[in-house]
Parts: C-alpha cells; structure tokens; sequence
C-alpha cells in the first residue's frame, strides 16, 4: 500500500475542504466591510457564528497533518513562509475573538475596533493564504533537508497576484453562502456582491492559470505546451479540468442574473457552482504540481514521514474521519435554513 | 545571553505556550462544572442549575474563541521556528498531535456550535449531549498533548533512522504511555479542575463583597469550595507522583527544583535561596534538613546539580523559583477550598468577610500554579527537546533573529490586546452576578430564537430561587 501517496490525497482533502468550509466564512468577513450597520452585519456573523470553529479545524488538521504526514515538507515549507503565516495567525486571532468580543464591547469605538478587526483579520487571513500558496506554487530554495532562502522570497508578482485570486475567491463563496442563509434587501445585496466576485474571479483565475504555465517549464510541459506547439494529446485529457471551471462560472453567472422569485435558481445551488469552480482550480494545481510536496525540491516520497507513523495514523483518519464528516454535517442541518433577524448570538 | 534566533525562538515559544495553557486550563475546568450543572438540572429541575449553566456558558464562549486562536498558533510554531526538531520527531509526535485533531479537535469545536446556539434547536436531552461532547473533547486532547509532550521528557519506543538521523516509532503503546505520561496527566487534569474552581469561587466572593448574592452564587460557591477540598490534596499527592517519576529519569530536573547541591543519601528541603558565588554551585540557602527521607525511598543516591556536567544542567533559579511558587499557591488553593467548606457549614458562605477579600485574587492562584508548574517541567528539562536526545540548541530554524523578533513583537502586542479585552469581558460577565440573569424568561418572542435564552419552558420557579441580596 502506497502510504505516503494516500496521505497526499488525505491531506489534499482536508486543504480543500478548509478553503471550501472557512473561505466561506473568511469571505463572510470580507464583505462584512461592506456593509454599513450593525444589524446587517449581525445577520451576516449569525450565518456562520455556529460552524467557524469547526470550519477552522481543517486548517488545524492540514497543518498537524503535514507535521504527522510529511514532517520535512512541514519543517521547510513552514520557514520560508514565517511571515505571510505570522500575519494569517495574527489575523485569524483578531478575527476569532471578534465573533465573540463585537457583541460584547459597550462603547462605540471599541464596537468599532472589533468590527473592523473582523473584517480585517478576514481580509488579511485571506490574502497570506494567497502569498503562501502563490510563493508554494514558485518553489521554495532548499539545502539539504532545509529551508535555505530569505525572509521575503514568497513575494512576487505571481504571489501578489494569487492573493488577490484567493481573496476575491473567498469572497464568492462567502456570497454565495449568503445567498444560501439570508432573505430580503441582505439576500438581493448578496445576490449583487456575489456577481461582482464571479467577475473577478473569472479574470483572477484566467490570470493565475496563464501565469502558472510561465512558473516552470515542467509545469507548461504536463499540461502539453511548448514555446513552439501545443501537444494535443497531453492536453486533451486534462482539458476537461479548465473546461469545467468556465462552465460552472457561466452556469453560475446565469443564476445570479436571474430575476429573484419563482423560476429562479434554487438558493443553495450558487456556492455548490462556486465550490465546484474551486475544486476545477485545485485539480489544475494538483495535476501542475505533482508529486511534489514542497515544489520542484521533494516529492511527496520524499517528504513522507517512517510507514509506522504513516499507518498508525490512516488507522485513526479511517475510523476518525467519515464520524467527523457525519456529525458536521449533521450540525449544518441543524443550523439550515435562513437566518432569521436577531438570530444567532447567544448571550 | 545572545539575541539569535534561537534565544528569540525559545522566548517566542515560552511566550505563546504560557498564553495559551491558561485558557484550555480554565475551559477543561469549565466545559466540566457546564456539564455538571446541565446535568444537574435536567435531574433536579432546580433553576439554581440551570442558571448557572446560562451564565457561565457566556464566559466559557469567550474563554474557549481565546483558547482556540492561540491554540491554532501552536500548531504552526513547531513548523516555523522548530523547523529541525519537526523533521526529526515528526514520525513520533506527528500522529500523536494527529490524533488530537481527529478524536478532539472536531469534537469540541463542532459541538460548541450546537452548545452555544443550539439550546432551542434541539432536545435538552440532546444539548445536554453536545456539552458532554465539548468536555470530553478537552479532556481527550489533554491526553494526546501530556502523550506528546511527556514523550518528550521521558523518550521510548523508538529507534533512529540511520540515514537521516530521525525518530521513529517501534512500540507505539511504549510512546504514547510513556512514563512520565500518567502522573503528568492527572497532574495537569486536576490542575485545570482547580484552576476553575478558584475563578468559580472569585467570582462568587465578589459578588457577595458587592452584595449581590443570589441562589446560583451561593451554590458556586459550595461547589467551588467542596471541590478545592476533596481535588487539591489528590492535587498534592499527584505532583508527589510526578515528582518521583521525574526523581527517576530526570534527576538533574529535581536536583534544579530542589536546589540540591551535593549528591547524598538523604537531602535537605531548601526553603529558600540566594546566589552566592562563595559557596558550591553558587548558592546558598535556608534548609531543613533530613527531610528526603519522609519523600523518597532511603537507600536511594539522590543527585545534586554537581554530579550533572555543566552542559546538562538546566537553569537552576528560574525552575527552583518556579517551583516554589508552584506549591505556594497550590497551598493557598488548599487553605481557600478548606476554609470555604467551613464557611458553608456554618452557613455564612454568603456572609461578607475575610474569606472573600482572600478569595478574589485566590481566583487567579491556578493559573500562577499552571505556569509555574509548566516552566518547572519545561525549563526543568533543558538543554534538551528530546531528553537525552536532541538538544533546544539543535532543533531550531533556519530562520533569521529579524523574524523571529519581530513575530515575538507581533504575538506580544496582539496577545496583550486580546488578552486585556478578553479578561475585561470575561470579568463584567462573572462579577455581574445573577441579578440581570432572568429568573423566568419573559414572553418567548422577545428572545432571540438561536440564544440559549431563549424559549426555555421553566417549571414554577423554584422557591430555593428567591433569595434576597442582604
């Protein structure tokens, strides 16, 4: 049994399912900001103020995963990312206790901060998401089983690029979720900020695809590319990927055009397209990266932890990771449906 | 002392480990007393219990978000700034760590969900299940995090790769129960139930200081006092436990604690010292002598810190100190527990006093013995990470001492933030008391639906329930 490539997918998951689960909610955050009053805003947490944690988790499982699964890609890829992690940390901080502290705070100005601290520490969060995957995606400098570059090397045009993808990404999901869980003037508002983020993100992703084949010549060589001819028959079978992605984006956008009411796109179905767009970006990195773990330094054989460590833990994923899949889904339907003005916080 | 990297590192990691045990020490504690009272209530039907739960549940909410980011932290520094020591130990405390996201992470922050803002989505029966899945979530990870940590102290079950000079595991019961791992967990269980217990009991005394007493005060009170009583001489027992294991595999550990100079038979208790550059080891000190016997087996050679080479010694002051203020405010934990069990027999628990202008600042005594006894174990065990094995010098990151003093700058102000707005709304909740806490919710449509305020069908109030403030 081929472990460390087990691992890789078991690992890959829990990265998707986070940007899936807490972009959403980063995204939330993000048009927190745009957003002028209290009440609004307070819809807006009340979506997501009973699944964030549990949402966060799976960054907490793809970090402890990485240290578990593959301790030398943890142990380079960590370094050469300590600032743009810094600032995810101090951000995802501001933001963690601001769910709890905004309603808490008396006066004005310190109801401000926490409501600025959300909004910010979303934003922030995002975009040293996307420095750290845009520097990932470039390649990191190793010597030995080391991190060997500076403290700057993850910023680029190419890194400044994927944050700005990854933050507006977010935002769509976060749109679409409140498409999902809010009505009235917030759900047409939602509807509005959700087409404006597809926008980007198509630009965005279209960038990012463009610049990655410029990343390294392997990179544009899997995907059948050359300075001279386009080889066909490497490209075919993976054509389906991009593909997929412009459908759903054009399939998403004549949703949220739809006239709201009777005969228009069931509510649900705008963050399922969008989830899907982001799973046809995260397959066209999979298969552009692949099997390197820490980029074009050490594949995923490479960097995988000793077999009894490796097994010990599918022994707990198998057992431990279909229970959590089922009680979080169970607390989401429980948590389904609109939110209703005045909901959600507890106290 | 040299400002690199590794300095700054172990000062960045001390610095955000201490921050972060104080809040799963209180919240283990809480998510427990919560599953109590829910418990009781559904069982009794006094309100008493109930209103308890709804009042403390808001500070847990607060206590676990703090809990939470700073613990999100934790799982990136080993990565960050113990880049070396994640490669080598990764295949040993990789699955450990692993584990405790898997079997407690998702548990607790899922159900939290559900406690917080499920009260009237699902059955009581239900909610009540959702509680005891947050409190055994914490008690879960406790396990793998004591497993992980007290491997580090006490290594077994492993061999090194030959090539790469890495830890893996041949024995993995051997790893997890390792044997510094039993009696350091009970150790720091029972530390967190106290540590709760002590803000329990802060809180009360307050608000009879302020005249505020209502049922629900008087009744955290008893539990806080009855269980300071019957937890902290099991408490002293378990650290005794400890001690012995530690007396055992890492002796340099308690001749530092200790301030045990030369090696003999049978050592003295040192009650205090000062450094003196005359004297062997550079200290002096006031002693009671020929007290190990009644500690430790006679017959035993115990090691004072002149037996260890200077480069296996640990900081002798800072875990000497550290110690000392460990058992100190564990005695005065004991003497609040005992005194307020008094108190309620003589039924003036409730009665303005001493007791209380004692008890309030007594609520912060846990968390002082959480720490110190954390940097006795922890400082206690260097100059390794792996005792015996790898060494805090070698397992450090290749990153530069700009980072990682300005990272230090970053938690230091960001953490001081939070902790001070976390600490002031933690505090208006516990000292408000009860007397805005409904007693009997008022029409359910002026409740917010999510809150656990909401729509909750009492029985006629109790009449233990209406006590009037004196």
């Amino acid at each position: 049994m081929d472990l460390p490539l087990i691992w890789a997918v078991l690992i890959a998951t829990a990265v998707m399912l986070y940007v899936l689960l807490d972009g959403m909610d980063l995204g939330v955050g993000i048009l927190t900001g745009l957003s002028k009053c209290d009440e609004e805003r307070n819809m807006m947490t009340a979506t997501i103020e009973p699944v964030w944690d549990g949402n966060e988790t799976w960054l907490v499982l793809g970090g402890g995963g990485l240290f578990a699964a593959f301790p030398l890609a943890y142990a380079v890829i960590m370094p050469a990312f300590y600032l743009p992690i810094l600032v995810m940390l101090a951000a995802l901080i501001f933001r963690g206790v601001a769910f709890e502290f905004r309603h808490k705070a008396v006066r004005e100005p310190t109801r401000k901060f926490w409501n600025g601290a959300f909004f910010g520490g979303s934003l922030a969060a995002a975009l040293s998401q996307g420095f750290v995957l845009g520097g990932f995606v470039k390649g990191i400098a190793v010597d030995g089983r080391s991190f060997a570059g500076g403290a700057f090397d993850w910023l680029s045009p190419f890194s400044i690029l994927v944050a700005v993808s990854v933050a507006i990404g977010y935002t769509l999901l976060g749109a679409c979720w409140l498409v999902l869980k809010t009505e009235g003037e917030l759900y047409e508002k939602a509807r509005r900020w959700a087409r404006l983020a597809l926008i980007g993100v198509a630009l965005a992703f279209a960038a990012v695809s463009l610049a990655m084949l410029s990343v390294d010549p392997d990179v544009t060589a899997r995907w059948g590319f050359s300075m001279t001819e386009i080889d066909f028959a490497t490209l075919g079978p993976l054509a389906p990927i991009p593909l997929a992605g412009m459908l759903l984006t054009l399939w998403l956008f004549r949703d949220l055009s739809m006239a709201s009411g009777p005969g228009a796109a069931p509510d649900w179905r705008p963050y399922l397209l969008a989830a899907g767009i982001f799973l046809s970006g995260y397959l066209g990195l999979a298969v552009s990266l692949f099997p390197f773990l820490v980029p074009f330094q050490f594949t995923l054989w490479d960097a995988a932890a000793h077999d009894s460590a490796l097994g010990l833990l599918l022994v707990g994923a198998a057992v431990m990771l279909p229970i959590i899949l089922i009680y979080t889904a169970y607390v989401y339907s429980l948590f389904w449906g609109k939110v209703k003005p005045g909901d959600g916080y507890h106290g | 002392m040299e400002f690199d990297a590794l300095f700054l590192s172990r000062l960045q990691f001390a610095f955000v480990i201490a921050f972060h045990i104080l809040f799963p020490a209180f919240t283990i504690g809480l998510a427990a007393f919560l599953a109590v009272c829910e418990g009781l209530w559904l069982r009794t039907r006094r309100t008493v219990f109930k209103r308890l739960y709804l009042h403390w549940v808001k500070i847990f909410a607060l206590a676990f978000a703090m809990g939470v980011v700073s613990g999100v932290v934790m799982s990136y520094q080993f990565g960050t700034n113990w880049s070396v020591f994640s490669d080598k130990t990764g295949s040993v405390l990789g699955p450990l760590l692993g584990y405790e996201v898997l079997t407690a992470f998702f548990l607790e922050a899922t159900f939290l969900g559900v406690m917080l803002f499920g009260w009237n989505k699902v059955g009581e029966k239900l909610h009540f299940a959702a509680t005891c899945a947050v409190a055994i979530g914490t008690t879960i990870s406790a396990f793998w995090i004591l497993s992980a940590n007290s491997w580090m102290q006490t290594p077994q079950g492993f061999a090194i790769d030959a090539d790469t000079g890495n830890f893996y595991a041949t024995d993995w019961m051997a790893v997890i129960f390792n044997p510094s791992f039993p009696s350091r967990y009970v150790h720091m269980m029972l530390a967190a139930f106290i540590t709760t217990a002590a803000v329990i009991m802060a809180a009360g005394a307050w608000q009879v200081i302020r005249g505020r007493v209502t049922e629900p005060t008087k009744w955290q009170m008893r539990m806080a006092a009855g269980t300071l009583t019957l937890l902290m001489p099991l408490q002293i027992w378990a650290g005794h436990w400890s001690g012995e294991v530690a007396h055992h595999y890492q002796p340099a550990k308690v001749a530092a604690l200790e301030g045990w100079c030369e090696t003999r038979d049978v050592q003295p208790t040192v009650l205090v010292a000062w450094p003196n550059p005359e004297a062997p080891c550079g200290l002096s000190g006031i002693e009671i002598p020929g007290t190990s016997t009644f500690l430790f087996k006679p017959g035993a050679e115990l090691h004072g810190i002149s037996h260890f080479a200077e480069t296996e010694r640990p900081p002798i002051w800072m875990t000497f100190w550290s110690f000392r203020l460990m058992v100190g405010a564990g005695l005065g934990l004991l003497a609040i527990g005992l005194w307020g069990v008094f108190l309620w027999a003589r039924d003036r628990i409730d009665k303005p006093g001493l007791f209380h202008w004692l008890a309030v600042p007594g609520g912060t005594l846990g968390f002082v013995a959480v720490i110190t006894g954390w940097i006795v174990a922890e400082v206690g065990r260097q100059p390794y990470t792996v005792y015996g094995y790898l060494r805090t010098a070698d397992s450090v990151a290749p990153v530069s001492a700009a980072s990682v003093a300005t990272s230090l700058l970053v938690f230091m102000v960001v953490y001081a933030i939070i902790f001070t707005a976390g600490v002031v709304y933690m505090a208006r909740i516990a000292t408000r008391g009860f007397d805005d806490d409904p007693e009997e919710p008022p029409a359910k449509a002026r409740r917010a639906p999510g809150s656990p305020l909401g729509s909750v069908d009492d029985p006629a109030r109790a009449p233990d329930d209406i006590v009037p403030a004196e």
